[in-house]
């Protein structure tokens, strides 16, 4: 699959060394080009620094060929609208999202984006190693 | 009417200080602090601070009730999610959205977004009107329907002087409705009108149909 990843946090660098391992073509995009040291040095795919909400960057990653699109940045107002434009614009198949705010979350849910919350996640997982 | 305003910046304080001055309800949404303080002492308690994206604030707000919102911040994606926010979860009549980048004019229209507003465009317009020479002015959008009127200068070496306009390639969509001549008489456009150099051609078209109609009207 070929899969372009927005934000090279401890996320985006673990998810873009995982796919890229199992052979994945992966493209992974940071504003900062200092954030590429989180990726395994083994890594085969592209590193691209440029901001994932502008259109010409993603067309640089290579979004309109690309099968996935996954949004993991810090600003869940950057994810939400980098996906839009994937989903929307590009027409990329597969789009996920990772909103903080589960309010957020449920509302572009709702809105027929691929969003997962964090928080929301966590938060129940450790409540069943609590109670487990 | 009642609106809110996210973001209390140079745009947000005066575009507050004017709605209040025209007699509207408003209310003001920042995440800075020290913004929401400036604007309380100068305008009154019109400032609350919060961030305009999260449901919790758009609520307290009273989001439900308001006539419109206007997200004004410095980031292109938090006016987008406020809009959205107010659109989806507190049904807001109308929303409008202040754009950095002028390339994410359509992406918000597709996403619901009823107006947006680019600085940069409007800055652009006004060079296109400064400058003489541009052969393509854009003069007038009309409301949602993507149709703009346009002039577009006939220069002497153009292919199109000395046809009829019914001979010149224009693009689909794309109507000539009036020619001004040189000396700055109007004239009504005809199938049989005939274009002279120096011409300056009125017309309605696309925004994807500009540059074939620039090309037609001014290529050589």
């Amino acid at each position: 699959m070929k899969l372009v990843i927005m934000g090279c946090g401890r996320v985006g660098a673990a998810l873009a060394s995982l796919m890229d391992e199992e052979g994945h073509k992966v493209t992974i995009l940071d504003r900062d080009s200092h954030s590429f040291r989180r990726l395994s040095p083994s890594f085969k795919g592209t590193a691209l620094v440029g901001d994932g909400t502008d259109e010409e960057t993603l067309r640089k990653a290579g979004i309109e060929t690309a099968d996935a699109f996954v949004a993991v940045t810090q600003g869940d107002n950057r994810n939400v609208m980098a996906c839009q434009m994937a989903k929307h614009l590009f027409g990329v198949p597969r789009v996920l999202c990772r909103i903080y705010d589960p309010l957020r979350r449920d509302l572009y849910q709702a809105l027929g984006l691929e969003a997962i919350s964090p928080t929301t996640i966590f938060a129940q997982l450790l409540k069943e190693r609590l109670e487990g | 009417m009642y609106i809110i305003v996210v973001g209390a910046g140079q745009v947000g304080y005066y575009l507050c200080k004017a709605l209040l001055d025209e007699g509207h309800e408003v209310l003001v949404l920042d995440k800075n602090p020290g913004r929401c303080e400036r604007i309380n002492e100068e305008l009154g308690s019109v400032c609350t601070w919060g961030d305009g994206c999260e449901t919790a604030v758009l609520a307290e707000a009273g989001a439900g009730r308001a006539d419109m919102l206007i997200a004004v911040t410095d980031e292109d994606e938090d006016n987008l999610v406020a809009c959205q926010v107010a659109k989806h979860k507190f049904h807001v009549p109308r929303t409008i959205a202040r754009i950095n980048n002028p390339k994410n004019e359509t992406l918000f229209k597709k996403l619901g977004i009823d107006c947006t507003v680019s600085s940069t465009n409007l800055i652009l317009e006004h060079v296109e009107h400064e400058v003489p020479t541009h052969p393509l002015m854009h003069l007038l959008k009309l409301g949602e329907t993507g149709t703009e009127i346009v002039q577009v200068r006939v220069p002497a070496g153009s292919g199109a002087v000395g046809r009829r306009l019914q001979e010149v390639n224009l693009p689909p969509g794309s109507i000539v409705a009036l020619v001004i001549r040189r000396d700055q008489n109007p004239v009504v456009a005809t199938p049989d009108t005939i274009l002279e150099a120096e011409d300056q051609v009125i017309a309605a078209t696309r925004p994807e149909s500009e540059t074939a109609l620039r090309e037609a009207l001014s290529g050589v």
